[in-house]
């Protein structure tokens, strides 16, 4: 036995206890019924949820965090490339107005937001004084995907500026020394290259806007359930947990897929693009 | 034995050590009694707390839940004990129906002739052997005068085409379905299918013109006039119109919701004798006062609202005559039908 696998066991102990057990009892509740006679293996609870209502709910809540990962890729790739210029001078200031607002609790960004976009909210009493139309999108599916950008914005940039600014500046420059303009460099070099930062980001933004039920709840109004809304009604108002351990499994399986072809993906541009 | 076999049982020496750490972490090393008491967010004054434990040299342990669902499925799992909580009526009927709750020493809450008697033998404890009345009302609509000129009497203006988007629902499942049962002329307990299905069509109608489905938020929105037409509860609609005098409450003539918080004495608690001191203590015409003062809600306490605020005392809001509210009626446990309210709810809220 080495020393390495002894500073490990800590982790694993770790693991066991908090990861490797409860997906356990997530998988036992879900292949199991309450009956009469007690649990009983049954599979009623996925037959389920392939109800119309339910696929329904999953459906709406991979278009909600698809738009919001592409908006959060839309605007986080320029800002990360701006960030990892070596040529901009605010960097680090940039940086930590980025990470700022994470210190703050998530739940409490999120309450700010229901007061700056409400009906007599903070935007629009500016807005109604400065006697400019005033916009309602609170509760309203543009306001889930608003605070969706809003929270996990920064999940999507970092990954991806630190990928840029590890990309050897020689590549580029020989891309530009064969006669590539800057767009083609670009195409050619940097995006191929930042690929497993846009991923990791992807997955990182993906992941908790496909779950969240804070944000539908508050920003939604209860008007949106979500699939995370699902899952939390059925373990907390409707006490079924068999059904609720059904979703979750049902969700981790559809994210596996999901994060299994964006890896595959990513595996034939690197084998593919220049190395 | 050989290696593997090692490792692993030094493994799982390991990690039943460590949560036998995380789940017994609480054990206490004074003499002094420990009591463990779950409570409503915000639903005591704390200082009432700290005197108790003075007076009778008795720890608190204080916790706090958001939803009746949420503390039932701590002490259903058993992973807490506690001596003291504070559920709601149907709570209370499906906890005594699944032996969660022991009952209380009569004896030991002298002060239980307090509590005025219309608020004991209720439906969802007969003979008023697990539970003693906490804080009581109703549910009703909370309106803005300002923006809402017409009488407001009957469940149905929260169908009314004119208030769109200024009108807010509860998000939760019975308190919704139970209301339009009640617009219908139904019972709000239910669970004829039929009368389900159009209540079910009747929320689905209504969709388009609410603004938002919320809980707690909804005190907030109505006094900041967000809205014209809430869903509230009386004590929540006290608190809005101390602070917004454009708002008032009805309850409306279909009837509604009378609900009960009563405190309550699980099963597994080990302080049964320090548990009734407390809930004693918390019957006391002083403390009573002063918890109703600070909570805002009402209380079934005679002594204690005669010490009111006259303002609040008399206010038909928060003491309606209990007697004029013959329609209104306590929820009871729905067993087997939870899901099937469940379900409609779904059907409800996720097209």
């Amino acid at each position: 036995m080495n020393r390495k696998s002894i500073m490990a066991y800590p982790y694993i102990v770790w693991m066991v206890l908090f990861i490797v057990i409860p997906i356990l009892l997530v998988f036992y509740y879900g292949f199991t019924m309450e009956s009469s006679a007690g649990l009983t293996f049954s599979l009623e609870n996925f037959k389920r949820f392939f109800e119309p209502v339910y696929l329904m709910v999953l459906v709406r809540s991979f278009i909600l965090a698809a738009l919001s990962t592409g908006i959060c890729l839309l605007l986080g790739y320029p800002l990360a490339m701006i960030l990892a210029s070596k040529d901009f001078k605010r960097k680090n200031m940039m940086l930590l107005l980025l990470i700022v607002p994470m210190w703050m609790n998530f739940l409490l960004r999120t309450y700010a937001w229901l007061t700056l976009i409400e009906k007599k909210g903070i935007i629009n009493s500016l807005l109604s004084n400065l006697n400019l139309p005033t916009i309602n999108i609170i509760y309203t599916t543009r306001a889930v995907v608003l605070g969706m950008v809003y929270n996990f914005l920064p999940f999507m940039v970092l990954p991806i500026y630190t990928v840029l600014s590890k990309i050897d500046k020689s590549v580029i420059e020989a891309a530009e020394d064969l006669g590539a303009n800057s767009l083609t460099t670009f195409k050619k070099v940097i995006f191929p290259l930042s690929l497993p930062g846009v991923i990791s980001g992807i997955t990182m933004v993906f992941m908790p806007a496909v779950t969240t039920f804070v944000i539908s709840r508050l920003l939604g109004g209860g008007h949106y359930k979500l699939i995370g809304n699902l899952i939390e009604q059925q373990f907390l108002s409707v006490y079924d947990w068999n059904f609720g351990s059904a979703i979750s499994i049902i969700m981790m399986i559809v994210i596996l897929i999901s994060m299994g072809i964006l890896s595959k993906y990513e595996e034939v541009r690197e084998g593919g693009g220049i190395v | 034995m050989n290696k593997m076999g090692k490792k692993f049982i030094a493994m799982a020496i390991l990690v039943l050590g460590i949560s036998g750490l995380i789940f017994t972490g609480c054990g206490e090393n004074t003499d002094r009694i420990t009591i463990n008491v779950y409570n409503w967010g915000d639903y005591i004054d704390e200082d009432v707390i700290r005197d108790f434990e003075d007076k009778y040299d008795i720890r608190v342990n204080y916790d706090q839940f958001a939803t009746n669902e949420e503390m039932y499925v701590k002490i259903k799992s058993g992973s807490s004990k506690y001596d003291v909580l504070f559920p709601s009526d149907y709570m209370i009927e499906r906890m005594i129906e699944e032996d969660l709750l022991q009952r209380i020493d009569m004896d030991n809450i002298p002060n239980y002739k307090y509590i005025k008697p219309q608020f004991k033998d209720l439906d969802f404890d007969p003979n008023n052997e697990y539970s003693i009345p906490y804080f009581w009302g109703t549910m009703g609509i909370l309106y803005n005068k300002t923006m809402v000129d017409e009488e407001v009497d009957s469940w149905s203006i929260l169908w009314d085409e004119k208030y769109e988007d200024e009108i807010f629902m509860l998000d939760s499942q019975r308190d919704s379905i139970g209301i339009t049962l009640k617009m219908l002329n139904y019972s709000l307990n239910t669970v004829d299918e039929e009368e389900l299905e159009e209540a079910k069509d009747a929320l689905i109608a209504q969709r388009p013109l609410v603004l938002a489905y919320v809980i707690d938020e909804v005190t907030d929105k109505m006094v900041a006039g967000e809205g014209a037409l809430a869903v509230v509860w009386s004590g929540d609609a006290v608190a809005a119109m101390k602070q917004n005098p454009d708002l008032d409450y009805v309850i409306p003539k279909e009837g509604s919701n009378l609900w009960f918080d009563s405190m309550v004495i699980p099963k597994n608690s080990e302080h049964k004798d320090e548990a009734e001191l407390f809930i004693n203590y918390m019957c006391e015409t002083d403390i009573a006062y002063k918890n109703t003062d600070y909570v805002g809600y009402s209380t079934p306490h005679i002594e204690a609202r005669k010490k009111l605020d006259p303002h609040i005392r008399d206010s038909e809001v928060a003491y309606p005559d209990i007697e004029t509210l013959d329609n209104c009626e306590i929820f009871h446990h729905l067993r087997e039908y939870l899901k099937l309210y469940d379900r409609i709810w779904t059907d409800i809220t996720a097209r």
